[in-house]
């Protein structure tokens, strides 16, 4: 395809100034947080004598290794149950064709525009009644609930398209619903099944409303819902709370950019799909 | 004497028997494989919205006893300017949250798509999604010290010239909305980019190809095939994107918590206030599910228009 010079450094340039928006941000949170501890450094300066303790000391009181558990924790009970209950359901409304089935998915893909905020009161009363509140699993159980409207949708997307023959063939063969499901269709689905399992990961990590109103011990948060707290913290030391935020966003950066093709590509289907 | 006749009917009827049980067992085994999800999900989602609604016609602290105040609680929402404005403030963001991502999101997907398909592009993609992976806290506080007085935007204003528009940005009763605005152009536009620039690599190239050769420019080209075919993605950009605004929680709360005064209260801002520390659990729901109705008020047509089949 040709296109004319000038249009081509035109094009170029705007994307690489989109591009200098996009990073400008995270270089100025990385020299703030080499200043010393407690200064109010100016936008980009590079400290005379950068104070790469700052990042030890932000180690130290965000209890990173606690948090990081945490974390994983969360996502390691969140994920593997929701993938498999969703799986679950979207084969026996999207294969199996129950009675009811469009009844059932109208019912979840309904909950696919409620905003979290909506629902957080009853959650939170709720918990406080079930006595599981301010513990990990007051974020767990409301997360896997409220990915439900997403996976079971995605999931039915899959199944419904199919091909019957498969599982008429099962069939004949005598294997039971139990069968076809788990060994027949579970290993066809891999595909969407990990791609589900990336995006609930990447959500369950940043999770800020059901850690911030469900927790209050830090250690006991997402990833997200902790460094709500460190800011509560240390609003006022600018350098300590940027090297904070730089430590907790490590972990996210790295599965980034080693995974980047497969995220990028789950977001996107995430959305077209939902 | 049983005749054949009325053996093979015996035969018949059993088998029938038989294959309606069978039915019937599938069906059932069918139902118990939705259960579970069924189950978290109406305890954790159905029964809080009903809850919801409920506790809307209440006065209630949370602990005391509940009093029936019918619909009072939604008329105080539209008396209180604080409380309406927050709906005022959701729709303001849309347009930073939504229009300026989708609209700037469409002009540099094309443009990726025209110029820039190498090297450059790819980058230019993974860069622009960054953004979108890490937490909405971690953009909230990023950029709460970038608007800040010494912050970065202020600096980069002096740089050229413009010295004299300098100010803390959040805490400035008719900037800080704006402000926040820009938060979210930083965190959806990659996003926005990304998705439509993948529905464009899906067209056919002919007509691209067929449009320059009649010497079409970069603009009549955006208007004549890119936006009109790309009817579907960006139906589904605004959806996204239009969510994420009315239902704004994060980056709000850290950045402003919807101050200074109420200039960036946002309804997701001010149900977590009014539930969480004034204890007012019926104003608190009312509010909440005028949030959830004005979501599915907006999303219907949004979802209706990038449907529709083109003729």
């Amino acid at each position: 395809m040709r296109v004319a010079r000038s249009e081509l450094w035109a094009g170029r340039a705007l994307l690489i100034a989109l591009m200098a928006f996009t990073i400008l941000p995270f270089i100025s949170i990385f020299t703030t947080a080499l200043h010393p501890s407690g200064t109010v450094p100016n936008g980009l300066d590079w400290p005379a004598n950068p104070q790469w303790g700052n990042f030890v000391e932000a180690f130290k009181v965000a209890e990173m290794p606690a948090l990081l558990a945490s974390s994983t924790f969360i996502v390691l009970a969140v994920v593997p149950v929701s993938l498999v209950i969703s799986t679950m359901a979207g084969f026996a409304i999207g294969l199996l064709r129950i009675p009811g089935a469009s009844v059932l998915l109208f019912l979840f893909v309904f909950g696919l525009t409620l905003p979290f905020p909506g629902i957080i009161i009853p959650i939170y009363l709720l918990e406080r009644a079930m006595g599981i509140y301010n513990t990990r699993l007051a974020i767990v159980l409301p997360l896997i609930a409220l990915y439900m409207p997403f996976a079971v949708f995605w999931m039915r997307t899959h199944f419904v398209n199919m091909p019957s023959e498969i599982s008429e063939a099962a069939k004949v063969d005598g294997a039971s619903t139990w069968d076809l499901f788990w060994s027949i269709h579970v290993p066809l689905a891999r595909a969407p099944i990990a791609s589900l399992g990336i995006l609930m990961s990447i959500w369950t990590w940043n999770q800020f409303l059901l850690a911030l109103v469900l927790v209050e011990d830090p250690t006991q948060r997402t990833m997200a819902g902790a460094l709500g707290a460190f800011q509560g913290h240390y609003a006022t030391d600018i350098p300590l709370l940027c090297a904070g935020t730089i430590l907790i966003l490590v972990p996210t950066l790295v599965i980034f950019v080693l995974f980047q093709r497969q995220i990028i590509a789950a977001l996107l289907q995430g959305s077209v799909k939902g | 004497m049983a005749t054949l006749d009325e053996r093979t009917e015996a035969l018949a009827v059993s088998r029938r028997t038989l294959l309606s049980n069978r039915v019937r067992r599938e069906t059932l085994v069918g139902w118990l494989f939705t259960l579970p999800a069924l189950l978290m999900y109406a305890v954790f989602v159905l029964l809080p919205l009903l809850l919801t609604i409920l506790y809307s016609f209440y006065r209630w602290d949370g602990v005391g006893p509940m009093k029936w105040v019918g619909l009072k609680n939604y008329l105080t929402v539209f008396e209180v300017p604080d409380l309406l404005g927050t709906i005022f403030n959701a729709f303001w963001l849309v347009v930073w949250f939504s229009f300026i991502p989708v609209g700037l999101g469409l002009v540099v997907a094309s443009v990726i798509h025209r110029v820039a398909t190498g090297r450059l592009g790819s980058v230019a993609r993974t860069v622009l999604f960054l953004p979108q992976v890490i937490p909405l806290v971690a953009a909230g506080i990023i950029w709460g010290w970038l608007l800040a007085l010494p912050g970065l935007i202020n600096e980069i204003l002096k740089f050229v010239g413009l010295g004299t528009v300098t100010r803390a940005w959040l805490g400035d009763f008719d900037r800080a909305l704006p402000s926040v605005g820009m938060i979210g152009v930083w965190v959806l536009l990659g996003f926005c980019t990304v998705l439509l620039l993948t529905g464009m690599t899906k067209m056919d190239p002919a007509l691209y190809e067929s449009a320059r050769l009649d010497g079409a420019s970069w603009f009549q080209e955006f208007l004549a095939i890119t936006v009109p075919l790309l009817r579907y993605e960006i139906g589904v950009c605004l959806t996204v994107t239009v969510i994420a605004a009315l239902a704004a929680f994060d980056i709000v709360y850290v950045s402003t918590a919807g101050g200074p005064g109420n200039s960036t209260a946002v309804p997701g801002i001010q149900i977590y206030i009014l539930a969480f520390t004034q204890r007012a659990i019926g104003l608190a729901s009312a509010l909440a599910v005028m949030l959830m109705i004005l979501v599915v008020i907006v999303i219907i047509p949004i979802q209706r228009l990038s449907q529709e089949r083109i003729e």
